[in-house]
C-alpha cells in the first residue's frame, strides 16, 4: 500500500462539478480526489449533495459542468456500466435489489461468472456469493430470493455486490446504518484489506466515530458546495487514524486532534477486524467530546445549532393527543404516549422501527389491531382519516413526492386538497370556489414564504424545501389541533430547514400539539420538549429535553439500555 | 447525522432454510398446478368421450395450441421485463398474409417462412424502439402499433383473401402433417419453448430481463443495458409472432385482413394464466406455454363433452380471474410467512 501524497495522481476525481435538477442546485463547483490506498470520508447534512456526488461518480448522473477524472484523464461516464467497467463499485444507501431473484443472482447481476458458450455459471455464482458472505461473517443463503430479506440483510447483499467486483474505487453511502456492531467490524476489516491492496474508498456515515475510525481524509459538503477537504489525524498521537500500517498520517492543522473518540484509542495500524473499538460499533455519535468532531459538525452545519433549532419555551397545556397501547400486529406493539398542547414531541428511532407506521395508524390511514387514540379526550375511529381530520389531526407524510403532493397539479390546487372535504370552507354547494381557493393558497404561500413563480405552476417545479412548505400549508389550512410531521426537513436545504423549524415552533406557541418524527438527531434534540424513542416496534424510552443527548437517544434506538461503549 | 434502519439479529440457518424451501415450493408450484389442471381436464373429457384421445384427437389438440404457444412465448419475454406487446395479433396477421402473398406468386416455402419472421422482427423493432427510447408506457405504445400495423395490413390486403388452394401443396401438407400424433408445428413450438426457456435460465441476457422486470431502477444502477434488453425482448416477440403467422398460414391456409384480430388478449391471458407476473420479474415460458395449451384445450374439450362452444370465452375468463386470485393469495401468504420469520428474528 502506498500512502497517497498530495502530488500523487488520484484514481478518481471530480473537478469543478456542478449539477442541477430543475430549480435545485444539488452540486456547486465541487472537487474531490480519491487516492489509491486512502479512505476518504464525505461529510455533510441531509440534502448537502452527498448522494448526488456519489451518483455522479457512479455514472448515474452526468455533471452539468466540470469533469470526472479517471487516473488523471478526463472521462465521460455514460452510465453505471461505464463506471463499473472503470472499477468503481457503489453501495447505495437504499438497497437496490431484485426481489424476484436469488441472493446470489443479486450479487452478480450484470457480470455473472460464465461457463462455456457464454452461459451463466449459476453454481460458481452461488459458491462465490457464499464465500463473500463468509468473508463478511454473515449467514445468508445464496439461493434464497431477495424478497423478504430484512433491511440489514439487504444491505449486506449490497455490500457483497460491491466487494465481488474487486473494485479499484469503493464508494459506500451509509453502509453501516442497518448493521450490528460485529457486522460493521467485519465490513471495516474487509474494507481495510481492500484499501491496503490499493483500492480507494469513499465513505459516508452519519456516525462520526466511524469516519474517524476508518478514514484518513474528509471532505465536507454544505448546501451542494465544498466546504473543505482535510486530512484527519491527531498531532499528539493519542489516536492516529487508521492508516493501514503506514502510520504517516500527519494531521493537518485545520482539523486538530480527534480527542477522546470513545473507546477507539489504539495504535495506528491495528487494522484488525474485531478490535474492541470495532465491537463498540457506532451507536454513538461521539457526543461532541473531541475538538475535531466539533470542527466537523460546524463545517457540516455552517452555523450555530441554536439558530437552526429555534424552539421557544412555551407553556405546556392539556393533553391533546392520547395514544394508548396501540398495536398493529407485526408492525408495532403496545405504543402509549401523549402530546400536549404547545408541546413538540420528537419521535426518534432507526428507520424501520415503526415510527411512520404508528403515525399512519393514529391518523387512520392504516388500521390498528388493539388500543385507542383520543384527541382532546374524544376517541378516534379505527381506520378513518376523515374522522381524524375532523377531530383536528393533520399528518404531513414522510414522502412528500408520493404521499404529500400531487406533483403535476398546481400549487393552488395542492394547498386546497384538504379543503375538498369542506374543512377549509372553499367548497360551496358541492362546487369548488375558485376565488376562495386562490385567496387561501395565496395567504398560506405568503405566510410560509413559499418561493414560486405563479400559484398555477405545478408543484413539481418547486425545490424540495418549497414543496415541503406546500405540504405544510395544505395541512395547516385545516387549522389542526394536533400536527404530526414525518421527516419534515428531509432533503431540504439548511435555510429552509430553519424556516420549517421556526414554523413548527410558532405553531407550538399557538397551542398546537406537534409530534415530530425525525431521523435527524440534532433536529430532534434541538426542537423537541420530550423525545420518544422507538426500537423494533416498541416505545423504548421517553426522555425529557434536559436528559436527551445523542448517546441516550441512540442507545434507546438501538435497543441498548445504556450506552454501548465497550472500552 | 441521520439515523437509519434497525439491526435485526441474524436469522438462524435452520429458519432460513425453512423459509427458502417454502418460497421455492411456492415459486415452482405454478407450472405444476397448471399441468395438473390440464391433465384433470383431459382425463374428465376422456372419461366422458373415449374418442377424445384418439391419434387425431391428440394431434388436433396440439395443433390448435401451437400458434398460441409460440406467440405466448414471445409475449412472456416482454411481460417478464415489465412490459407488454399488444400488437402481436396484428403482427401475426400481416406476416401470415405476406408469406401467403409471396407463396401465391410461386415463392419458396422456406423463404416464405423467413419473410414472415423478418416482417415480425421489423414490427418488434418498431415496438421496442418506441418503448425503450420513448419512455412511454408499453400498453399505450403497443396499442398504437396494434392499430398502425392492422391499418397498413388492411390497406395492403384490401378485400383479398388467401385460401389453401392458392398455396403450394407441400406447404399445407407440412402444416397438417406430423410424426404420428405429433404435428410438425407442435415440434417447432416445443423446440422454440425449450430454447427460449434455456436462454432465460442460462444466459446473462435472459437473467437481465428478469432483473429488469423485478426492479427497473436497480437494473439501471447495476449497469444493465436496459434499452438494448427491452429492444431485444420486443424483437424476439415480433419474430415469434411472425413465425406464428407463417405457421398459421400453413395450418389453416386461409388468411385475410382480419387474421389475428383480437388475438393479443388471448395471448396475454395465456401468459398470465401460465403464471408470468404481469408486473414483471417472475414466471417462465414453460408456464406461458402451458397456459396457452390450457386455454386452447378448452376449445376442444367442450365440444367433446357435448357442451356448446359459446361457453369457451366465459371459461377462459374464469381461468384468468382464478389465476390472478391464486397469485394474490399466494403472494399474501408468502408475505405473511416472511413477516413472521422477520418478526421472530428481528
Amino acid at each position: 500500500m502506498t500512502r497517497s501524497e498530495p502530488d500523487a495522481v488520484p484514481v478518481l476525481a471530480l473537478e469543478g462539478v456542478s449539477k442541477s435538477f430543475g430549480a435545485v442546485r444539488a452540486l456547486r463547483d465541487v472537487s474531490l480526489r480519491l487516492y489509491a490506498g486512502e479512505a476518504h470520508a464525505l461529510a455533510g447534512e441531509n440534502g448537502a449533495g452527498k448522494s448526488t456526488l456519489i451518483k455522479t461518480l457512479a455514472g448515474v448522473h452526468r455533471p452539468d459542468t466540470g469533469t470526472v477524472l479517471l487516473d488523471g484523464r478526463p472521462v465521460v461516464l455514460h452510465g453505471p456500466a461505464d463506471a463499473r467497467d472503470a472499477g468503481v463499485a457503489v453501495i447505495y444507501q437504499e438497497p437496490t435489489l431484485f426481489p424476484d431473484l436469488s441472493v446470489a443472482e443479486n450479487v452478480f447481476m450484470g457480470r455473472q461468472p460464465r461457463r462455456s458458450l457464454g452461459r451463466v455459471d449459476h453454481r460458481a455464482a452461488r459458491t462465490a456469493a457464499a464465500a463473500l458472505f463468509a468473508r463478511l461473517g454473515v449467514d445468508l443463503d445464496p439461493q434464497q430470493p431477495a424478497r423478504g430479506l430484512s433491511i440489514a440483510d439487504q444491505q449486506l447483499v449490497e455490500i457483497a455486490k460491491a466487494l465481488s467486483s474487486d473494485a479499484r474505487v469503493l464508494i459506500m453511502d451509509e453502509p453501516t446504518a442497518a448493521l450490528t456492531g460485529s457486522e460493521v467490524a467485519r465490513l471495516f476489516g474487509v474494507v481495510r484489506t481492500l484499501r491496503e491492496q490499493g483500492a480507494a474508498v469513499l465513505f459516508i456515515s452519519h456516525r462520526l466515530e466511524e469516519i474517524f475510525r476508518l478514514c484518513q481524509r474528509v471532505t465536507t459538503l454544505r448546501d451542494g458546495a465544498l466546504v473543505a477537504s482535510d486530512l484527519l489525524g491527531d498531532p499528539q498521537g493519542r489516536r492516529a487514524p487508521e492508516s493501514g500500517g503506514s502510520g504517516a498520517s500527519g494531521g493537518s492543522g485545520s482539523t486538530g486532534g480527534s480527542g477522546g473518540s470513545g473507546g477507539s484509542d489504539r495504535p495506528a495500524g491495528s487494522g484488525g477486524a474485531a478490535g474492541p473499538a470495532d465491537a463498540a460499533d457506532g451507536a454513538g455519535a461521539p457526543g461532541g467530546r473531541g475538538l475535531t468532531e466539533d470542527d466537523l459538525v460546524r463545517r457540516m452545519v455552517g452555523r450555530d445549532l441554536d439558530e437552526l433549532y429555534p424552539k421557544q419555551d412555551t407553556p405546556i397545556g392539556e393533553v391533546a393527543l392520547d395514544v394508548r397501547q396501540l398495536t398493529r400486529e407485526g408492525v408495532f406493539t403496545d405504543v402509549s404516549f401523549t402530546v400536549r398542547h404547545g408541546e413538540i414531541v420528537g419521535l426518534a428511532g432507526l428507520v424501520g422501527a415503526g415510527r411512520s407506521e404508528v403515525a399512519r395508524a393514529v391518523f387512520g390511514v392504516d388500521r390498528w389491531d388493539a388500543g385507542s387514540v383520543h384527541v382532546d379526550g374524544r376517541p378516534l375511529t379505527n381506520g378513518a382519516p376523515s374522522i381524524a381530520m375532523a377531530a383536528g389531526l393533520a399528518l404531513v407524510p414522510e414522502d412528500r413526492r408520493a404521499q404529500g403532493l400531487v406533483m403535476g397539479m398546481s400549487i393552488e390546487r395542492n394547498v386546497n386538497l384538504t379543503a375538498l372535504t369542506g374543512l377549509g370552507g372553499t367548497v360551496r354547494g358541492g362546487l369548488m370556489d375558485r376565488r376562495a381557493e386562490r385567496s387561501r393558497a395565496l395567504d398560506w404561500a405568503v405566510r410560509l414564504q413559499v418561493k414560486y413563480a405563479a400559484l398555477a405552476d405545478a408543484v413539481g417545479t418547486l425545490s424540495g424545501g418549497n414543496q415541503q412548505k406546500v405540504v405544510l400549508a395544505k395541512w395547516l389550512a385545516t387549522t389542526p389541533k394536533v400536527l404530526i410531521v414525518d421527516e419534515p426537513t428531509r432533503g431540504i436545504d439548511v435555510g429552509t430547514k430553519a424556516e420549517v423549524h421556526r414554523l413548527l415552533s410558532r405553531l407550538a406557541a399557538d397551542g398546537v400539539a406537534v409530534l415530530m418524527i425525525s431521523s435527524d438527531l440534532p433536529e430532534v434534540l434541538g426542537m423537541a420538549d420530550r423525545v420518544l424513542v422507538m426500537h423494533e416496534g416498541r416505545l423504548t424510552a421517553e426522555i425529557p429535553r434536559a436528559g436527551a443527548t445523542e448517546e441516550s437517544v441512540m442507545a434507546a434506538a438501538t435497543g441498548r439500555g445504556t450506552t454501548g461503549r465497550a472500552a | 447525522m441521520t439515523l437509519t434502519q434497525q439491526p435485526p439479529a441474524p436469522a438462524t440457518g435452520e429458519a432460513r432454510g425453512g423459509a427458502t424451501r417454502l418460497v421455492d415450493r411456492v415459486f415452482r408450484i405454478r407450472e405444476v398446478a397448471i399441468l395438473l389442471v390440464f391433465l384433470v381436464m383431459i382425463a374428465i373429457t376422456q372419461a366422458g368421450n373415449s374418442q377424445f384421445l384418439s391419434e387425431q384427437g391428440v394431434k388436433d389438440l396440439l395443433l390448435n395450441a401451437t400458434i398460441l404457444v409460440l406467440v405466448a412465448t414471445g409475449q412472456a419475454l416482454v411481460v417478464i421485463s415489465r412490459n407488454v406487446d399488444l400488437s402481436v395479433g396484428s403482427t401475426l396477421g400481416i406476416s401470415a398474409f405476406a408469406a401467403g402473398d409471396y407463396l401465391q406468386g410461386g415463392g419458396d416455402s422456406f423463404l416464405a417462412l423467413l419473410l414472415a419472421v423478418a416482417l415480425g422482427i421489423g414490427c418488434g423493432l418498431l415496438n421496442g424502439a418506441l418503448v425503450s427510447l420513448g419512455q412511454v408506457p408499453a400498453l399505450v405504445v403497443t396499442l398504437g402499433t396494434l392499430y398502425v400495423i392492422r391499418g397498413v395490413d388492411s390497406i395492403w390486403v384490401g378485400s383479398r383473401q388467401i385460401t389453401a388452394s392458392d398455396l403450394p401443396g407441400p406447404f399445407t401438407d407440412f402444416g397438417s402433417g406430423g410424426l404420428g400424433a405429433l404435428p410438425y408445428l407442435a415440434l417447432i413450438a416445443l423446440a422454440v419453448v425449450v430454447a427460449v426457456a434455456y436462454y432465460l435460465r442460462h444466459f446473462g441476457g435472459g437473467r437481465e430481463l428478469y432483473a429488469l422486470g423485478s426492479n427497473p431502477e436497480a437494473a439501471r444502477l447495476a449497469g444493465i443495458p436496459v434499452r438494448r434488453r427491452i429492444l431485444a425482448a420486443y424483437t424476439a416477440c415480433g419474430a415469434l409472432s411472425g413465425l406464428a403467422g407463417a405457421l398459421y398460414l400453413a395450418r389453416f391456409g386461409n388468411v385475410d385482413s382480419a387474421t389475428g384480430n383480437g388475438y393479443e388478449l388471448t395471448v396475454v391471458s395465456a401468459v398470465v394464466v401460465g403464471g408470468v407476473a404481469f408486473t414483471g420479474g417472475a414466471g417462465s415460458v414453460y408456464g406461458a406455454a402451458l397456459g396457452a395449451l390450457l386455454l386452447t384445450s378448452v376449445n376442444s374439450v367442450l365440444p367433446a363433452l357435448g357442451v356448446s362452444s359459446v361457453w369457451v370465452l366465459a371459461i377462459n375468463g374464469v381461468l384468468l380471474v382464478l389465476a390472478i386470485a391464486v397469485d394474490r393469495v399466494v403472494a399474501l401468504r408468502l408475505a405473511a410467512a416472511l413477516k413472521k420469520r422477520n418478526a421472530r428474528h428481528g
